[in-house]
């Protein structure tokens, strides 16, 4: 007696190739994919919980570890938010240090990506090249804050340590480093035929379904949807400074590897031109009363972090604590079309297309 | 008995972090224990944190100083507010240390167990809501009524008192926006102005049960719609060329404790302008109606809303607990959440 | 050896086999001990880091010291696991592995067996590893280590094809299968040796040897990011080593055959070099080959299955008969 059975394949929770604590269950015919459910929340902390108990200054620690590949554009986003409820000024110096802190992380966390999605796809240097250029970023941020991941950085109305002295010398010596690196990396990657039979054509959406699916960040523009919310909503000071958002056409992994490769030029773009504008001097912190209070009502403000829209949905009843404070996470909200796209593909594929999503479990389980 | 002073200092302390709110002081003597609230003028104390703040009184004489209540009680009536602050703070500090005491006392006398510090903490936060509607309301009256519910020791009773009472403030405090409103024309009108009328034309005058500009969030257009409507709204916002709201930006629930709220959040990818969408769902059963069929991204994000608030939506494809384990009892982020096992 | 083989067995002739064969198995462990070592220090430097450098002076003893570690470990058999072919699976593995080396030629005089099959003896005895292979993934009651074993039958059984022809050509050009004689037979200019008239058997045969090496960017079976570990997953200790073992004992007898079919064995690329020992020759052809292969591992992506499988079937298969065929209108039309 002859059976045929699906094989039932639990990918993770702990498993190379899916960043963290996160499952993915596949009935596999062979080797080709026939469902894929995924299954999340085993990094789930109840940081929305917490976070009701706790002020906001205490909530900003609570961020880093949510997006711990891209702190600091997390501190951005709770500090942006209540800033904007309750009406802060934040001292231009202030801004603009955080403006170059959340490009160097959008660069340090493209490349963590970079080097990541290279070695799911087997190869394994350039996961140490992109770790070694990302180490110079990472001891930037060591020596203006003392921490190499979870800064805990910003403030509500500003940052909270200035940068050091030679500090924005170094940012400046960076960029055209950075920029020979990303030459390099093109040339030593982009090119090979075993990684572009790969990517090309893989996990192939178009901007219709992206959009139904509220992706964000390089996952909406491979599609050639035109949406960078430092354009499209400019915050910060965004609007000052010129620079392409890259766009794909095909919607597949390489569109989106092409366009992470491409935005770490133009945040270092942005960079330059933030450091030839940086002011000489002046406050970090910005008039804060002692206890944030945010008047009572609701927000939601989204900014552009490495992985997409993030977003912070606070409703206060104008106390020191949030009523409730919630955030949108770009890398949940992206992964959802992940069992969409798996159906028919090989278990080889799963790990390209996940990796491309390019995900954060910290944030997925928030 | 040091311990609970330490943590009284604590609690006080944490208490200072936001002051304001209300102030109590004990009219009698100790063993009488009648915290009553006072309606001290709420935005007195946020304006003066700084001086208010080297006055902190040594909390180990807190309840020596108990005795010398009355001058504090007279004080606030003819003094400067500086002072006021400082004095009722002192004045507060005793009236808990006090309170607590007697709870102490007479749980002891009544109830046998020692649950007595748990109870005054309770307690003295029905106090305390009770004496911020008071203060936010206006109304000397239920100061009284306030001051009167510590005696009776209603400790069940206890949370949903507070929770009334903030109601009662909120309502209050909604009360006093309604008619600034009006004052500046929002830039975002006319937006908001469109899709009432559509959906007035389109769906019905019934769908929606409030239309507003949130201006503390860049004037943002927000209608809040009936649940049995919403999805004919959602249809009719996405597919509409005028509105095209395409993209779902977030999607929140809030426990409001009178009622449960989704909020979504959508933004037109082409002309760029926001819109949100508010739906009401009572607390008991919570039905919702799915937008996963307008726009997917509403899938994982109601099953996280569905997961941690409780709110049904039927019409959803695969309504599951997704952030926590599939067996779990309650939903973590409602207000009155109660682990099942506190040791997890 | 040879001439010992002509005579009768004797206690003191078995003697001198088992010597033999210890001294060849020292020196494949000493191998396998350090081209670990090299392998890893190699990629180290590619990759801006140091490498091993803390056992012993300048991390000499790292290897030692991970076998060793390896040794001393738990013993871990899955309990749902097939214990018999569970256990039989890594000797499986690592025996032919070992086999294989006795026909290899080191030299016009250094050699164990020199058997006239010596070539297809090779290719036949290789193939039995596989089966070890996925006898190991089977086994394990895994279904990572069920794919990887799979996978590597696919893969090992597709390689062996092109393999296999992309080395007619060599024996049609030598007539013989004899691997001293193809060796002895390439000149000592170094166009001579095979490699150039045979090109297109050469890349084949290098593509599907790293194929059948498991290797870099073929090394699917293990595929770490994919399957975990692939095949040997739920192997600890003793027996992990031993697959390991397996597998840089095929990197020698790869390299090693190589260099005998395709880069004049011991020849001295010029004439007026044959003073250097042949040893010499053939020892630095065939750490150039294990050079390779670790510089491709630390170079490319890995490649997908059935891309794979279309390269296998679609190109190496055809090009690798085209390349017989070539060769016998070339000696039917210039050597007759």
């Amino acid at each position: 007696m002859i059976r045929t059975e699906e094989l039932l394949l639990n990918v993770g929770p702990q498993h190379p190739s899916t960043h963290g604590v996160f499952r993915i269950i596949v009935k596999l015919d062979g080797e080709v994919i026939t469902e894929a459910t995924p299954v999340m929340g085993y990094l789930h902390r109840g940081t929305e919980k917490l976070a009701e108990n706790l002020n906001y200054t205490q909530i900003i620690p609570y961020t880093d570890r949510m997006d711990y590949v891209s702190a600091m554009t997390t501190n951005y986003v709770l500090c942006h938010a209540v800033e904007t409820m309750m009406g802060l000024e934040v001292p231009e110096r202030a801004e603009y240090m955080r403006l170059i802190v959340m490009e160097l992380q959008r660069v340090a966390s493209h490349l963590v990506w970079w080097g990541t999605y290279l070695l799911d796809i087997g190869a394994m240097s350039p996961f140490l090249f992109a770790f070694r250029d990302r180490e110079i970023i990472i001891n930037l941020f060591n020596e203006l804050c003392g921490a190499r991941l979870t800064y805990n950085y910003m403030r509500v109305g500003g940052v909270k340590w200035d940068a050091p002295p030679g500090w924005i010398e170094k940012v400046r010596d960076f960029i055209p480093y950075m920029e020979g690196k990303l030459d390099e990396y093109h040339r030593l990657v982009s090119g090979n035929e075993i990684f572009l039979a790969r990517i090309k054509g893989i996990g192939k959406y178009d901007a219709q379904t992206a959009i139904d699916y509220g992706l964000s960040g390089a996952n909406l523009r491979s599609t050639g949807v035109d949406w960078d919310l430092r354009k499209a909503k400019p915050y910060s000071l965004y609007s000052r400074f010129e620079f392409d958002v890259p766009l794909g056409k095909n919607g597949d992994c390489y569109d989106r590897y092409l366009i992470r490769l491409e935005e770490i030029r133009q945040s270092l773009r942005i960079l330059k031109q933030a450091v030839e504008q940086f002011p000489s001097s002046g406050d970090v912190m910005g008039k804060v009363p002692r206890v944030i209070r945010p008047p009572a009502g609701e927000l939601y403000v989204g900014i552009e972090s490495p992985r997409g829209e993030i977003g912070c949905h606070i409703v206060s009843k104008g106390k020191a604590e949030p009523y409730r404070l919630k955030f949108r996470r770009p890398s949940f909200v992206n992964l959802q079309i992940l069992p969409k796209l798996l159906v028919g593909e090989t278990m080889t594929n799963l790990i390209t297309i996940l990796g491309g999503i390019d995900i954060v479990v910290g944030e997925v389980d928030c | 008995m040091s311990d609970e002073k330490e943590k009284e200092l604590n609690r006080q302390e944490q208490a200072e972090a936001q002051p304001g709110e209300q102030e109590a002081e004990p009219k009698g003597e100790a063993p009488a224990a009648e915290p009553a609230a006072e309606a001290q003028p709420a935005e007195a104390a946020p304006s003066e944190p700084a001086a208010a703040a080297p006055a902190a009184e040594p909390t180990a004489k807190v309840s020596a100083a108990a005795p010398s209540e009355p001058a504090a009680a007279v004080d606030p009536e003819r003094e400067a507010k500086l002072k006021a602050a400082a004095e009722a703070r002192a004045a507060r500090a005793a009236a808990k240390a006090a309170a607590e005491s007697a709870e102490n006392a007479e749980a002891a006398a009544v109830d046998p167990e020692r649950e007595a510090k748990l109870k005054a903490a309770a307690e003295a936060r029905a106090a305390r809501a009770a004496a911020k509607a008071a203060a936010e309301g206006g109304d000397g009256g239920s100061g009284e009524a306030a001051a009167v519910d510590p005696e009776k020791e209603a400790k069940v009773k206890a949370a949903a008192e507070a929770r009334a009472a903030r109601a009662a403030a909120k309502a209050a405090a909604e009360g006093d926006a309604a008619p600034a409103e009006p004052k500046q024309p929002s830039p975002k009108q006319p937006q908001l102005d469109e899709a009432v009328a559509l959906i007035r034309a389109q769906v019905g005058d019934d769908a929606i049960e409030e239309a507003y500009i949130n201006e503390l969030n860049g004037h943002l257009p927000t209608l809040v719609l009936k649940a049995e409507r919403l999805l004919a709204c959602a249809e009719l916002l996405k597919t509409q060329e005028s509105q095209d709201y395409s993209y779902l930006r977030n999607l929140s629930g809030v426990d409001y404790e009178t009622h449960l709220e989704t909020v979504y959040h959508l933004v037109s990818l082409k002309s760029g302008s926001d819109l949100a969408l508010k739906v009401k769902a009572d607390r008991e059963n919570p039905q919702i109606p799915s937008v996963v069929s307008v726009w997917h991204t509403a899938n994982w994000n109601e099953r996280e809303v569905y997961d941690l608030l409780g709110i049904h939506f039927p019409g959803h494809p695969d309504l599951r607990r997704i952030m926590m384990p599939d067996d779990w009892v309650g939903y973590p982020l409602r207000k009155d959440y109660e682990p099942l096992d506190p040791e997890v | 050896m040879g001439a010992w083989l002509e005579e009768t067995l004797t206690w003191g002739n078995a003697l001198l086999f088992f010597l033999w064969g210890v001294i060849l198995l020292a020196i494949v462990l000493g191998f396998v001990t350090y081209a670990i070592f090299f392998e890893r220090k190699v990629i180290g430097w590619m990759q801006y880091r140091i490498g091993p450098n803390r056992v012993g002076p300048w991390g000499l003893l790292q290897s030692v010291a991970d076998i060793a570690k390896l040794l001393i470990k738990e013993d871990t058999i899955p309990r749902k696991a097939d214990r018999v072919l569970f256990i039989l699976a890594p000797a499986l593995a690592y025996v032919p592995a070992f086999a294989v080396l006795a026909v290899i030629p080191y030299t016009q005089n250094l050699y164990f067996a020199d058997i006239n099959v010596g070539l297809l003896y090779y290719v036949a005895l290789s193939g039995i590893s596989t089966i070890a292979i996925v006898l190991g993934g089977w086994a394990s009651n895994n279904k990572y280590a069920l794919l990887g074993g799979m996978r590597s039958a696919a893969q090992m059984i597709s390689y062996e094809v092109p393999l296999v022809i992309s080395v007619v050509g060599v024996i049609m050009m030598s007539g013989t299968l004899n691997l001293r004689s193809i060796a002895d037979q390439q000149g000592d200019w170094f166009w001579q040796w095979n490699f150039i008239p045979q090109i297109i058997g050469f890349v084949v045969f290098v593509i599907a040897a790293v194929s059948e090496l498991n290797r870099t960017p073929f090394d699917l079976p293990e595929a770490e990011s994919e399957l975990v570990a692939g095949y040997h997953v739920e192997y600890s200790g003793f027996r992990f080593a031993f697959f390991m073992l397996t597998e840089y004992v095929y990197v020698y007898a790869i390299a090693a055959l190589t260099t005998v079919l395709f880069l004049g064995g011991w020849h001295a690329p010029f004439p007026f070099l044959t003073w250097v020992p042949g040893i010499i020759w053939f020892l630095l052809k065939f750490s150039f080959i294990v050079f390779f292969l670790f510089w491709i591992r630390a170079t490319l992506p890995r490649i997908r299955v059935d891309q794979l499988m279309g390269l296998g079937w679609k190109v190496l298969l055809p090009v690798s008969i085209l390349n017989v065929f070539l060769t016998a209108v070339y000696l039917e039309l210039f050597v007759k």
